[in-house]
């Protein structure tokens, strides 16, 4: 992946100067998503809040619109044409999902209700039955609460241990510590392809590779990774995958879970219901196969039909082009940013994806978020529901500033000359 | 731009903005005889509030922490306020000035003591996710009121 990133960043460096900007029409890419053409406190709405979630194109309320107003009806077990063409478009939106990730099967994907619950669903049915007393789990210093707190409550149920790998001072994982931490007793190793604080795009590829050695099985949360980068789950080497519908432009409330079909064929059901049976009876209960037996009860269908039409939308523009711009962004940003007095960029990894956290000196993140708004300009000001990055760059807060694909270079200067006017309000 | 700033400075009044940059009795108190420690979790604010009462009166008071310039100032001018005042008045005032961040109504109510220089927070009710910011130190003074007075002060 940090192979591909690099390769579309040079390209982009040698076409700067001859043809600026995407190598999409921005223009009518930007008029696809109508929320953007809209006064914030009077000033045009700049949406730099990417990594929380991303605004949806025509085409993905049209296809949910068509769901509603055409074919809708409950999945799987109509035998009436309306459920029929629900249950194919549904299964219609599996098939984007594998494409997307480019899965050997549309059997190995779930559908999920996003990133958190495809890991809690890992956690619950995978690891409780792998992962027992003395075993360990092994994360990185830079993961998001949900790839964080689904294996705290795995290991304190199982007696089992909680490992940490360190980053260092630009946010990298330290791979000798990875490695050093990697052990027989190592189930799994769970951790991002992108942080969603820091932007540090993970050597995915290589932890799966080292975990594998280690005899532990890899689970990468690819919640910010999906919308900016081309995911190969083959290439990369892991053996779960998981991703959210909202930051793909995409419905909320919908995401998928990839598992290795063994995997997944091995795994206990860890919810009960409708829909994730072969027979039940009250001597015993049979279950479904992957992926349904992971999908009880009525499934989000609309969600996921319009999860598809966000998958098929992204791939028409194509990742490297999304991925180039955002790099063309994210560098024109951090050039920009690097001017501002008493700016400290947290995060400075040398993959990095469309994020820039930062801290502005004597100015907390919140006066900041406030001050952003006020010019029409959303960012995120938190913890990014990521208090150990946090705590281990010293600061309670940063306001971040998240790209996507409909984000202009203009976009960019009213950040930067918004954080020098909130410089000189506060100084 | 102009008018946006203009309107930023609703908020963030010059009297707000000097409390951010020198806050007023920040540091330790030594003769301390109540204390609170106040959060938000969600945004990472964090401020300790200590007490000196004498028979049913606030000798001293200062504040400790981190926070943004409302919750800064907030917990600055809310010390300024006080100093010298009852228990009584103190509780008192911090329902007026409740009031004034959730209803707006800055009349003051009868018998209590005047919001004075905490006017300038009349602006925060524009910004109803900033409310929090401005009540975390009073939210945390009473809680230190609440403390039973023979309670030793926590040292950790």
């Amino acid at each position: 992946m940090a192979m591909t990133l690099a390769a579309s960043a040079e390209d982009t460096e040698d076409t700067r100067e001859a043809a600026p900007g995407p190598t999409y029409d921005l223009d009518r890419v930007r008029a696809d998503f109508p929320i953007l053409a809209q006064k914030v406190h009077g000033r045009p709405l700049v949406y730099l809040d990417n990594a929380a979630s991303t605004q949806k194109p025509r085409a993905v309320m049209d296809a949910i619109a068509a769901c509603y107003g055409e074919y809708y009806a409950n999945v799987e077990r109509g035998v009436h044409t309306l459920s029929q063409r629900s249950t194919a478009a549904r299964e219609g939106a599996r098939e984007a999902v594998r494409r997307f990730l480019n899965a050997p099967s549309a059997e190995e994907v779930v559908f999920v209700r996003g990133t958190t619950e495809a890991i809690n669903l890992v956690a619950a049915s995978w690891g409780r039955r792998h992962v027992g007393p003395g075993d360990e789990v092994l994360i990185t210093e830079l993961e998001h609460h949900s790839n964080i707190v689904p294996w705290q409550l795995l290991c304190e149920e199982r007696g089992a241990l909680l490992r940490v790998a360190p980053i260092d001072d630009r946010g990298e994982v330290i791979l000798e510590e990875l490695d050093r931490l990697l052990s027989p007793r190592t189930r799994l190793v769970a951790v991002a392809h992108v942080s969603n604080a820091l932007g540090t795009v993970n050597p995915v590829r290589e932890i799966a590779a080292r975990a594998h050695e280690a005899g532990a099985v890899v689970l990468v949360d690819g919640a910010q990774a999906a919308p900016h980068l081309r995911v190969d789950v083959q290439a990369l080497g892991c053996d779960f995958y998981a991703f959210s519908g909202h930051k793909v432009y995409g419905p909320s409330g919908i995401g998928a879970l990839w598992g290795r079909r063994e995997l997944l064929e091995a795994m206990p059901p860890w919810q009960g219901g409708g829909g994730m049976i072969r027979t039940v009876s009250f001597a015993g209960t049979t279950y479904a196969p992957p992926p349904h037996r992971f999908e009880a009860g009525t499934p989000a269908i609309e969600a996921a039909v319009g999860f598809g039409a966000a998958l098929n939308y992204l791939t028409a523009l194509g990742l490297p082009a999304v991925g180039a711009w955002e790099a063309e962004l994210l560098a024109l940003a951090t050039e920009r940013m690097a001017a501002v007095p008493g700016l400290r960029l947290i995060g400075t990894a040398k993959e990095k994806a469309a994020v820039l956290s930062f801290t502005l000196e004597r100015i907390h993140p919140h006066d900041v978020g406030t001050v952003l708004d006020r010019e029409g300009i959303a960012v995120r000001a938190g913890h990014h529901c990521a208090q150990p990055v946090m705590e281990r760059f010293g600061v309670p807060a940063t306001t971040r500033a998240s790209f996507g694909l409909y984000n202009t270079r203009e976009e960019v200067e009213a950040l930067v000359a918004a954080l020098h006017r909130a410089r000189k309000l506060f100084g | 731009m102009i008018t946006s700033m203009n309107d930023l400075r609703d908020l963030y009044q010059e009297v707000i903005l000097d409390h951010n940059r020198q806050p007023r009795n920040f540091g330790p108190l030594a003769t301390a005889s109540h204390r609170a420690e106040g959060s938000n979790p969600l945004c990472g604010d964090k401020v300790t509030v200590l007490l000196d009462l004498d028979a049913g009166r606030i000798r001293d008071i200062a504040f400790q922490g981190a926070g943004c310039a409302i919750s800064t100032a907030s917990a600055s001018l809310m010390t300024e306020a006080l100093k010298g005042q009852t228990v009584e008045d103190a509780r008192r005032l911090f329902h007026v000035f409740h009031d004034l961040l959730t209803t707006g109504d800055i009349r003051d109510r009868e018998g209590s003591p005047e919001l004075g220089k905490l006017a300038v927070f009349t602006g925060v009710r524009e910004y109803p996710m900033r409310v929090k910011c401005a009540t975390l130190a009073w939210h945390t003074l009473i809680a230190a009121l609440d403390q039973k007075q023979d309670q030793p002060v926590s040292t950790e």
